[in-house]
C-alpha cells in the first residue's frame, strides 16, 4: 500500500459542511482532532461509528459518548485485561463519532493472559449469580433515577426550614439532583459493560470454532444457534401485539382506531370492557414502554412511554391484522425448533472430538448470550429513558426561568455548561437579580442549533487515514462489522456496478421498492412490502418489520441490533453496506439477497433517474 | 420361494438379505422405496436369473474357454475375446422360468400403473465383486424407453452381455478376479417423463464442503447431464439453512426425451424460449436439495443422487429419486485435523481473542 497516498483523508484536511464552520466549540477539547497531536492522530485508522451515532451530536449528548467509550475501555484494559485489546479511542469530526481501537503491544499480551484467566474466568464461572446481582444493581440505578426530581426555586425558603434552623436553601437539592442523575447514569454505563465484553468474547470463541469447522457457514447460521427467542428486547412489541388481540377480544378495537391517544383511551374507557383493556394497557406500559425508537444515546430519542402515539400507531397496524385472522405473534416454538434443528444438523457433520468442543462452547455461548440481547432493554431503553426524561424536565424548568425559549434548549449546552447555568440560576435567585444566562443563551442556543443542523446536511466519511493491513481487534469486528472485507467495500474495491455488498445478516431473498429512511421519525412513511434502507436500525423498529420485505443498512456487524432483529423476524437483511442509504433512492427497485449479502439495484428509473455515482470516500458525499 | 421370487424382486420387497443378489443400484432403489422416498416403481432381475442363464446354456465353460491364456496387457486379444462372449450371451434364449418371471413382473408393473406396454428403463445393477466404478456412464448398459415384454426381456440380456465389455474384462484379468464368478443384476424401472433431471451431491465436489448441496440440472432426462453433453444449470444450496446460495444458468442446447411414436428416447434441440432459463424453480431446487439431504441422512454418508422431475405428476409430488450412491472422492479422504488441538475453556477464548476470525490480510 502506498503510505503517502492514504485510502481515506486525514481528519485535518476535512472541511466543515457549509454553515457549520466553527462547529469545534460545540464539543470538549479531548474529543477533537487537535493540531498539536496531528502526527499521532494521523498515524491511526479511524472509522465512523454511525451505527451508534448516526446523527451529529448535540453538545449535551456527548455525555453518553464519553461514558460509553470510557466504560467499554475500562473493562478491557483495567478490569479484565483482555489480552490483545485495550479500549477504543474516540473523536468527534463534523459532529460525527470516529473510533480507533487501541491494541495491546504484542510483547505485552502474554503477561495479561494469567490476569485475564483469573478475572474473566471468575465471571464465566459464576455468571448467573453475578448476573442476578447485576440486575439488582441496575434496578437500583433505575429506581434512584426515578426518585430524582427537579424543583423550581421558590420565592422564599420554606418557613419551616427557617424555624427548624436548617440553615440551607433549595439550591442544594437542585444541584445535588443534577449531579446525582449524572453520577447514576455514569454508574449505569459501567454496569452496561460489566458483562458485555465477556459475552462477545465467548460468542466470538464459539463463532471462530464453528467457522474453523465450516469455513463457508453463513454468519447468521452461527448466530441462530445461540439466539434466544424470549429476549426482553422483544417484549415491548409482544406486549403491543397482546394488547391488539385483547382489544379485538373485548370488542374495544374500534374505539382505538381513531383520534389522539387521549381521545382513543377515553373512548375505550366508556365501553363495557374498556376498564379491563385499559388496565392491561397500563400494566404493559411500565416497564415495557420504556422503549426508544432510537438507541438511547440522544436527547432527541423518543420513548414510547412519553409518546404513547408510537405504540398506539403500532397497535393500529396490528388490530386489522388480528381481525383478518392473521397470526401476528412471533412463532417462538417454531423458532426454538429451528434453532435446535440447525444446531443438530451442523453438529452431526463434525467428528466426535469436535462435537465435544462444540458442545462446550455452545453451552457457554447460550449462557452468556441472553445478556447480550437483554442488557439493551435494561440500560438503553429503560435506565437511559428515565435519565432523558428527567433531563428534559430540567431543560423545561430552566426554559421557564428564561434561559432558552424552547423546551429542549439545554441539550445545546455541554453537561458542564449546564452546571454553570444552575449556578447562575441559583446565584441570581439568591442575589435577587435577573440571571445572566437569559441574556446570553437564547441567541447562543439558536446559533448552536443551526450549527448542528448544518452538520447534519452531509453524510460522514466512513473512515480516516490508512486502515491497518489486518483488522484484529475482536470487538470491532464483532460489533461494527469492521473487517478487512468491509474496508474493501468502503473503498469501492469490491464495487460491482449496480450492486452493493454487505454482510449476510439474515437469510432469504426479496425484491421490492426501496424506502430510504434517515430517522425513526420517518417510520410512518414505510409502505407494506417495501425494502427498508437506512443508515442503521434499532430494536424498537420491530413493529415495522411485519410490514417490510427486507432491510438494508449502511453499518452493522453480525451482532448489531439490526441483524438480531432481522433474524428474529425472519427477514432477509444485508448490513454493513457502507453507503446503501446514500446510493439507493426511495422508489428504486431492489433485489436483496440475505444469503450472500448482496443488494442489486434492478430499476433505477423509478428512482427518478437520479443515481449517485459509486461512492468515493474522499469525495464530498 | 417361487421361481418368480427367485428371479425377480419388486423394489418394495427387496430385503437386506437380498442385497447380494440384486446389486448396488437395485438395493438402493429398494431401500429408498421402503423408506418412503418417491422412486419410480420397478423390479430387480436377480443374479440368480443371470446364474440360471449361465448354467442353462453352459456359458461359464464357454466364457472360460474364450479367455483361457488371455494376456491382460494385450488389449486386442482381450477385445476379441470380450466381443465373442457378448455375442454368445446375446445368442441364447433366456431359460423359460427366468423369462416367465420377468414377463410376469413387467405385466404386474403395467397392471398396477394401468398402462399397457409401459415404457421402462432397463439398467445394469453391479454387484460388489464388480468394478468399483463400473456404474460410471457408458460402462454398463442402460436402455431407455423400452416398451413391451419382448423388448424388456431382450434388454435384460443385453445388460448381462455388457458385463463383458473390454474394459471390464481387462480389469478383472489384471486384478485376478475370476471372470465367471462376477454376477449381474438388472433393474427394470418405470420410465420417467422427465421435465428436467440431473445429479445432486450432498457435498461440494470442488471442496468437499459438507455444508453445501450442489445440483446439476438440465431439461429432459438426466443422461445428458451425466454424460456431459450439455452444460447443466448449477445450483449451490446451504444444506442446513436450505437456502440457495447461487445459481449458474447455462445454455442448454439439447435434451433427451421420450418419443412415444418412435418408442425410444430421442435427442432433440431445446427450443429457444427454454435454452437460457433455469430448468428448475427455486422450490424445485430446494426440493432436490432436501431429497439429497434426506438420502445422506438415511445412508449416513454424503450421497451422489440422480433425480428427475416428472412432467406427468402434480407439483410437490413430482420429484423422483432414480439412484443414490455414496460419494466416493471426498468421503474416502482422511479428514484434515486442525494443526493444533482445539482450544477449550478459557484458553480457547484467549486464543480466539488473539486471532479473531475476519482478521485476514487485506487482499
Amino acid at each position: 500500500m502506498d503510505v503517502k497516498k492514504p485510502l481515506f483523508p486525514s481528519a485535518f484536511d476535512v472541511k466543515a459542511p457549509e454553515g457549520a464552520e466553527g462547529w469545534q466549540e460545540l464539543y470538549p477539547y479531548y474529543t477533537r482532532f487537535q493540531p498539536a497531536r496531528r502526527a499521532e492522530d494521523d498515524e491511526k485508522f479511524w472509522f465512523c461509528n454511525s451505527q451508534h451515532w448516526p446523527n451529529p451530536l448535540r453538545p449535551f449528548d456527548v455525555i453518553f459518548l464519553d461514558f460509553a467509550i470510557k466504560c467499554l475501555g475500562q473493562y478491557n484494559s483495567r478490569h479484565l485485561l483482555v489480552p490483545p485489546a485495550n479500549g477504543i479511542d474516540y473523536r468527534i469530526l463534523n459532529g460525527f463519532v470516529y473510533f480507533s481501537p487501541v491494541a495491546v503491544a504484542p510483547q505485552d499480551i502474554e503477561a495479561r493472559i494469567p490476569q485475564f484467566l483469573d478475572r474473566a474466568g471468575h465471571y464465566f464461572g459464576n455468571w448467573n449469580d453475578l448476573l442476578a446481582n447485576w440486575k439488582t444493581k441496575v434496578m437500583g440505578m433505575i429506581d434512584a433515577m426515578n426518585a430524582i426530581s427537579f424543583e423550581e426555586l421558590p420565592d422564599v425558603v420554606p418557613v419551616e426550614w427557617v424555624k427548624e434552623g436548617r440553615g440551607l436553601d433549595n439550591t442544594n437539592a437542585l444541584f445535588e439532583a443534577y449531579d446525582k442523575l449524572i453520577e447514576l447514569s455514569y454508574k449505569t454505563w459501567q454496569y452496561h459493560f460489566e458483562f458485555l465484553n465477556l459475552g462477545y468474547a465467548a460468542y466470538l470463541d464459539f463463532f471462530g470454532f464453528v467457522k474453523g469447522q465450516f469455513p463457508t457457514i453463513p454468519d447468521q447460521a452461527i448466530a441462530k444457534m445461540v439466539q434466544g427467542v424470549d429476549s426482553e428486547l422483544f417484549r415491548p412489541d409482544d406486549e403491543v401485539k397482546k394488547l391488539a388481540r385483547l382489544a379485538v377480544e373485548l370488542g374495544v378495537d374500534g374505539a382505538l382506531m381513531s383520534g389522539s391517544v387521549d381521545e382513543a383511551l377515553s373512548a375505550v374507557g366508556k365501553l363495557p370492557n374498556g376498564a379491563q383493556w385499559l388496565a392491561a394497557w397500563d400494566k404493559a406500559k411500565d416497564p415495557w414502554f420504556n422503549f426508544t425508537s432510537g438507541n438511547g444515546f440522544y436527547s432527541t430519542d423518543k420513548y414510547w412511554i412519553d409518546h404513547l402515539d408510537i405504540p398506539l400507531g403500532y397497535l393500529r397496524d396490528y388490530i386489522p391484522r388480528v381481525k383478518a385472522g392473521e397470526r401476528i405473534e412471533r412463532p417462538t416454538e417454531r423458532l426454538l425448533a429451528e434453532r435446535d434443528r440447525i444446531t443438530a444438523e451442523y453438529r452431526e457433520m463434525m467428528d466426535e472430538e469436535a462435537q465435544a468442543v462444540f458442545d462446550g462452547k455452545l453451552g457457554l455461548s447460550r449462557v452468556v448470550f441472553p445478556y447480550v440481547e437483554d442488557h439493551n432493554f435494561y440500560i438503553e431503553h429503560w435506565a437511559l429513558g428515565v435519565f432523558w426524561r428527567k433531563m428534559r424536565e430540567l431543560s423545561k424548568l430552566l426554559s421557564k426561568a428564561g434561559f432558552w425559549p424552547d423546551e429542549d434548549g439545554m441539550f445545546f449546552l455541554s453537561r458542564n455548561e449546564v452546571r454553570d447555568v444552575l449556578w447562575d440560576y441559583g446565584a441570581s435567585w439568591a442575589i435577587g437579580t435577573p440571571n445572566v444566562g437569559s441574556a446570553i443563551w437564547p441567541a447562543e442556543v439558536a446559533r448552536r442549533r443551526a450549527l448542528v443542523k448544518a452538520l447534519g446536511s452531509e453524510s460522514p466519511l466512513p473512515a480516516l487515514n490508512n486502515p491497518p493491513e489486518v483488522i484484529t481487534e475482536p470487538f470491532t469486528i464483532m460489533l461494527w462489522g469492521i473487517t478487512s472485507d468491509a474496508i474493501d467495500r468502503w473503498t469501492g474495491s469490491a464495487d460491482e456496478g449496480d450492486g452493493l455488498k454487505g454482510m449476510a445478516a439474515a437469510p432469504g431473498t426479496a425484491e421490492g421498492i426501496a424506502r430510504v429512511l434517515r430517522s425513526p421519525d420517518q417510520l410512518g412513511e414505510l409502505q407494506k412490502g417495501e425494502i427498508l434502507v437506512t443508515p442503521v436500525t434499532a430494536p424498537s423498529w420491530a413493529p415495522v418489520f411485519g410490514k417490510i420485505a427486507a432491510a438494508v443498512t449502511d453499518i452493522g456487524g453480525m451482532m448489531s441490533h439490526a441483524a438480531i432483529v432481522c433474524r428474529e423476524y425472519g427477514l432477509p437483511a444485508v448490513t454493513g453496506t457502507g453507503n446503501a442509504s446514500a446510493r439507493i433512492k426511495t422508489g428504486m427497485r431492489l433485489r436483496v439477497d440475505g444469503n450472500t449479502g448482496s443488494v442489486t439495484i434492478l430499476d433505477k428509473a423509478t428512482g427518478g433517474g437520479l443515481v449517485l455515482p459509486a461512492f468515493t470516500p474522499w469525495m464530498d458525499p | 420361494m417361487s421361481a418368480n421370487d427367485l428371479y425377480t424382486l419388486p423394489f418394495h420387497t427387496i430385503g437386506t438379505a437380498d442385497h447380494n443378489r440384486v446389486g448396488g443400484k437395485c438395493a438402493s432403489l429398494g431401500e429408498m422405496t421402503q423408506a418412503g422416498v418417491a422412486v419410480p416403481p420397478g423390479f430387480a432381475v436377480t443374479t440368480d436369473a443371470y446364474q440360471a442363464m449361465l448354467d442353462h446354456h453352459g456359458l461359464k465353460a464357454e466364457i472360460e474357454r474364450h479367455l483361457a491364456g488371455a494376456d491382460p496387457d494385450n488389449l486386442d486379444q482381450i477385445d476379441r475375446a470380450a466381443q465373442a462372449i457378448r455375442i454368445r450371451i446375446r445368442s441364447h434364449h433366456l431359460p423359460e422360468a427366468v423369462e416367465a418371471a420377468i414377463r410376469a413382473a413387467y405385466a404386474g408393473m403395467c397392471a398396477e400403473a394401468g398402462i399397457d406396454d409401459m415404457p421402462v428403463a432397463v439398467r445394469s445393477s453391479a454387484t460388489a465383486e464388480d468394478l468399483p466404478d463400473a456404474s460410471f456412464a457408458g460402462q454398463q448398459d442402460t436402455y431407455l424407453w423400452v416398451k413391451g415384454a419382448d423388448a424388456v426381456v431382450g434388454k435384460v440380456r443385453d445388460c448381462w452381455a455388457s458385463l463383458y465389455t473390454t474394459r471390464a474384462v481387462a480389469y478383472r484379468e489384471k486384478n485376478a478376479i475370476p471372470q465367471v464368478d462376477v454376477l449381474m443384476s438388472v433393474a427394470v424401472q418405470k420410465m420417467v417423463n422427465a421435465k428436467a433431471a440431473g445429479v445432486a451431491m450432498s457435498l461440494d465436489p470442488n471442496t468437499g464442503d459438507r455444508t453445501k448441496i450442489v445440483i446439476d440440472a438440465s431439461w429432459g432426462l438426466g443422461e445428458m447431464v451425466v454424460s456431459g453433453v450439455v452444460t447443466p444449470d448449477n445450483f449451490r444450496v446451504e444444506k442446513v439453512l436450505e437456502e440457495i446460495l447461487d445459481r449458474k444458468i447455462s445454455d442448454k442446447h439439447v435434451e433427451l426425451v421420450g418419443d412415444p411414436e418412435l418408442g425410444e428416447a430421442v435427442e432433440r434441440d431445446v427450443d429457444d424460449a427454454r435454452r437460457k432459463i433455469a430448468c428448475l424453480t427455486d422450490d424445485e431446487v430446494l426440493a432436490v436439495a432436501r431429497l439429497a439431504k434426506r438420502l445422506e441422512r438415511q445412508n449416513k454418508c454424503p450421497q451422489d443422487v440422480e433425480w428427475a422431475i416428472d412432467a406427468d405428476l402434480p407439483a410437490g409430488e413430482n420429484l423422483l429419486a432414480l439412484q443414490s450412491r455414496p460419494e466416493t472422492i471426498w468421503s474416502q479422504k482422511p479428514k484434515e485435523k486442525p494443526k493444533s488441538a482445539y482450544g477449550v475453556g478459557m484458553m480457547g477464548i484467549v486464543n480466539t481473542l488473539n486471532n479473531p476470525v475476519g482478521s485476514k490480510t487485506r487482499g
